[in-house]
């Protein structure tokens, strides 16, 4: 039975290790689920008529229904779509706010990759992103 | 009995969904992918199923985190169209096909895999845009639909290989079912894509092309992969391509490649389409 648990926990960390290893790429575990779980909440709050309009008329109101961190406040309100993500915003959640406020997901993708629009436009029309240097921390 | 005559697999990108809304299907930018499509959607008129089962995810618009199934099945005899921040999209109501739904629930349960019943769920475009790529605009959808929802948006999700295994529970569900029906199966989601992070924006058409190549004939070497391969290979949001090996799996080991079609980009992501049926030869 420990020798089973033993290979259990090695397997675990050995997998959050292999994904830890990717590059420019923040996974939505556990972890980060615990950490956003009130951000995406009101992210996702979005998805309702009512709701959209209740934020629209005053952000700063409607934000105070959610229990997020005052960091996470900040970054909604300065549309730091870096910060959100990175304060356990899941992205999918994110395109909601994008939508809201009829921002193209494409600049959101150009700020986080901190490009300007037109690079990263031109990026894409070119078959997108190389994968050269882009698939491992380790080996590149 | 029901069978399964035949599967499909495409990428579901929501914007997509919004250009046929929007009739801007002409536009140059647009018209390579939907005449890429053309021959999908006369094979699928051809074949006329009475049921199509999609194999899809949710992002975060029919479910939020509150709860999270790793595979949900939709047992209800309509979903609407999600909200996804702007209004639903203005597609007809999916009607469902609520008794062979149950009949493959038991069926699952009974073979292992563990689904979560869903009495009433919002289907977002994850479920309509493939539609509406393979259906154009119709008043009504001509086939039910049972959605088959699965998690590959929160960690940890299934790994590829019970994605395929899956595929292989949901032919023996089907096959036991009583009524005369066809159906077809479709995988949904990728191809190769990130939209988040320093990343965001990648294209891996070689691992692209590898996969359409081994769907067809080695689905068990991409089964095999791990999970953290295909984040790294199609990204973080293209590893949902492991969706297509559940629409594999119900099919035959030998298959024919009715159609094949690949495009770079639509906006962030690469697109692919296949459909299959078992082989003629066998």
């Amino acid at each position: 039975m420990e020798q089973v648990l033993t290979q259990l926990k090695e397997r675990m960390t050995d997998y959050q290790d292999d994904f830890d290893d990717i590059p420019g790429t923040v996974l939505f575990n556990g972890e980060r689920l615990r950490q956003g779980y009130q951000l995406n909440k009101f992210l996702s709050s979005l998805v309702d008529a009512e709701s959209r309009a209740a934020f629209k008329s005053d952000q700063a109101g409607y934000l105070t229904k959610f229990a997020m961190t005052e960091q996470q406040r900040e970054a909604v309100v300065k549309r730091d779509w870096s910060a959100i993500l990175n304060l356990g915003g899941n992205i999918f959640c994110m395109t909601k706010l994008a939508i809201v406020d009829g921002t193209p997901f494409q600049h959101v993708n150009a700020i986080m990759s901190g490009m300007s629009h037109k690079q990263y436009e031109d990026m894409m029309n070119s078959g997108g992103r190389h994968m050269d240097g882009i698939r491992s921390k380790r080996g590149g | 009995m029901a069978r399964i005559v035949g599967g499909l697999c495409t990428s579901h990108v929501p914007l997509l969904g919004r250009v046929i809304d929007s009739g801007r299907t002409g536009e140059p930018y647009w018209q390579p992918i939907f005449e890429g499509y053309e021959p999908t959607r006369e094979w699928l008129k051809s074949v006329n199923p009475d049921v199509l089962i999609v194999i899809y995810n949710d992002h975060a618009n029919g479910f939020n985190f509150k709860y999270t199934p790793t595979f949900a099945i939709g047992c209800a005899n309509e979903f609407n169209p999600a909200d996804e921040g702007n209004g639903p999209r203005p597609v007809p109501i999916v009607q469902g096909h609520s008794r062979l739904a149950w009949h493959m629930t038991e069926s699952l349960v009974h073979d292992q895999f563990d689904m979560t019943i869903m009495n009433e769920m919002d289907v977002d475009h994850g479920l309509t845009v493939p539609l509406s790529l393979v259906c154009g605009q119709p008043a009504a959808w001509p086939f039910r639909v049972i959605p088959i929802c699965v998690n590959v948006i929160q960690y940890p999700q299934p790994s590829a290989q019970r994605c395929y295994a899956l595929g292989k529970a949901i032919r023996r569900a089907v096959e036991s079912f009583d009524e005369d029906l066809n159906v077809v199966i479709a995988g949904t989601g990728g191809m190769s894509h990130q939209i988040h992070g320093a990343r965001s924006g990648l294209i891996n058409q070689t691992f692209d092309n590898y996969f359409l190549d081994k769907l067809v004939t080695s689905p068990e070497e991409l089964a095999g992969i791990p999970l953290v391969e295909y984040v790294r290979e199609v990204g973080a949001e293209g590893m949902e391509i492991i969706m297509w090996l559940t629409m594999r799996g119900a099919l035959d080991d030998r298959v024919d490649v009715m159609h094949r079609f690949y495009h770079v980009p639509a906006m962030n992501t690469a697109v692919g389409n296949l459909v299959l049926e078992n082989a003629k030869a066998q």
